[in-house]
């Protein structure tokens, strides 16, 4: 059976590829889905926290955690409703998505 | 129950890398999908029934659903002449590898942590759809209304962004 820090450890590791994912990547959509995984990485240290909360490696009484889970998934859904509705809108005003293209605002 | 534990992380990390090295969107948000799938699985190791589902509809269903239509509709192709951007590379790649490290220190330190997952007691209930809709309805009945009226403002707000601008010059918007 897996322990409470495996999958802690895994939970960080997706965190830190969609970390990296967002700094190395220039395509602005990929950029969205990298910030996905790294909110989809903190449900997974949310669940594993709750399934291992009660000590022993028992679950915990509430369901609390599984409940802020389900918020943060709702939140995550309209994030990227309208994170792709303003890609269109800029894609339609500069006819690109690569962020190294889009320094207007750079002195 | 450990083999599968293996095999689900192995899957979601090794694509989750593919997400960030495929050059074309179209593969990053394929991988993606498989990257979710495999932490639907995770769910379901943690007994977290409802969570897996939602995770599976709402992520792998609507949204890379929505992202593969935004990448249809915009006509992302890959591009081949660019070449990576080795200061953003040599960035990212230090910044993992610290956090990895970080990581393994302080999990290295957290002694609750090192107890292991027993099966789910038979006392416990195993309907988490039912506890999770009562805590939702009881004690977090304001937020979930709130919740409401965010995905509101967000259809909204959507649905003004996407209005085509001022396509015969005599409205503003």
């Amino acid at each position: 059976m897996p322990t409470l820090n495996e999958y802690l450890l895994m939970g960080g590791l997706l965190f830190a590829i969609g970390l990296c994912g967002v700094m190395i990547r220039t395509n602005i959509i990929v950029i969205l889905m990298s910030l996905e995984m790294m909110l989809s990485a903190a449900n997974l240290t949310l669940v594993a926290f709750w399934r291992f909360g009660g000590g022993e490696g028992l679950p915990a009484h509430s369901y609390n955690a599984q409940v802020m889970v389900f918020f943060v998934i709702t939140v995550a859904a309209a994030e990227v409703a309208v994170g792709l509705a303003i890609i269109v809108a800029l894609f339609r005003s500069r006819q690109t998505v690569e962020v190294e293209e889009l320094r207007s605002m750079k002195g | 129950m450990s083999l599968l534990f293996y095999i689900f992380s192995g899957l979601m990390l090794g694509f989750g890398i593919m997400v960030i090295v495929c050059r074309n969107p179209l593969s990053s948000a394929l991988c993606l999908v498989i990257s979710f799938l495999g932490l639907a699985a995770l769910f379901v190791t943690l007994n977290a029934y409802f969570i897996s589902i939602i995770q599976v509809l709402v992520y792998t269903g609507a949204v890379m659903v929505l992202f593969l239509f935004i990448i249809m509709l915009l006509d992302i192709r890959e591009e081949k002449s660019k070449d990576w951007n080795f200061l953003a590379v040599g960035g990212g790649v230090v910044v993992l590898f610290g956090f990895i490290v970080q990581l393994i220190s302080v999990l290295g330190g957290y002694e609750d942590g090192k107890q292991k997952m027993v099966p789910f007691p038979e006392n416990l209930s195993h309907e988490d759809v039912k506890m999770i809709g009562v805590e939702i309805f009881t004690n977090y009945n304001f937020h979930l209304q709130v919740l409401g009226v965010l995905l509101l403002v967000a259809t909204i707000g959507v649905v003004v962004l996407s209005r085509r601008q001022g396509k015969e010059g005599s409205e503003n918007n």
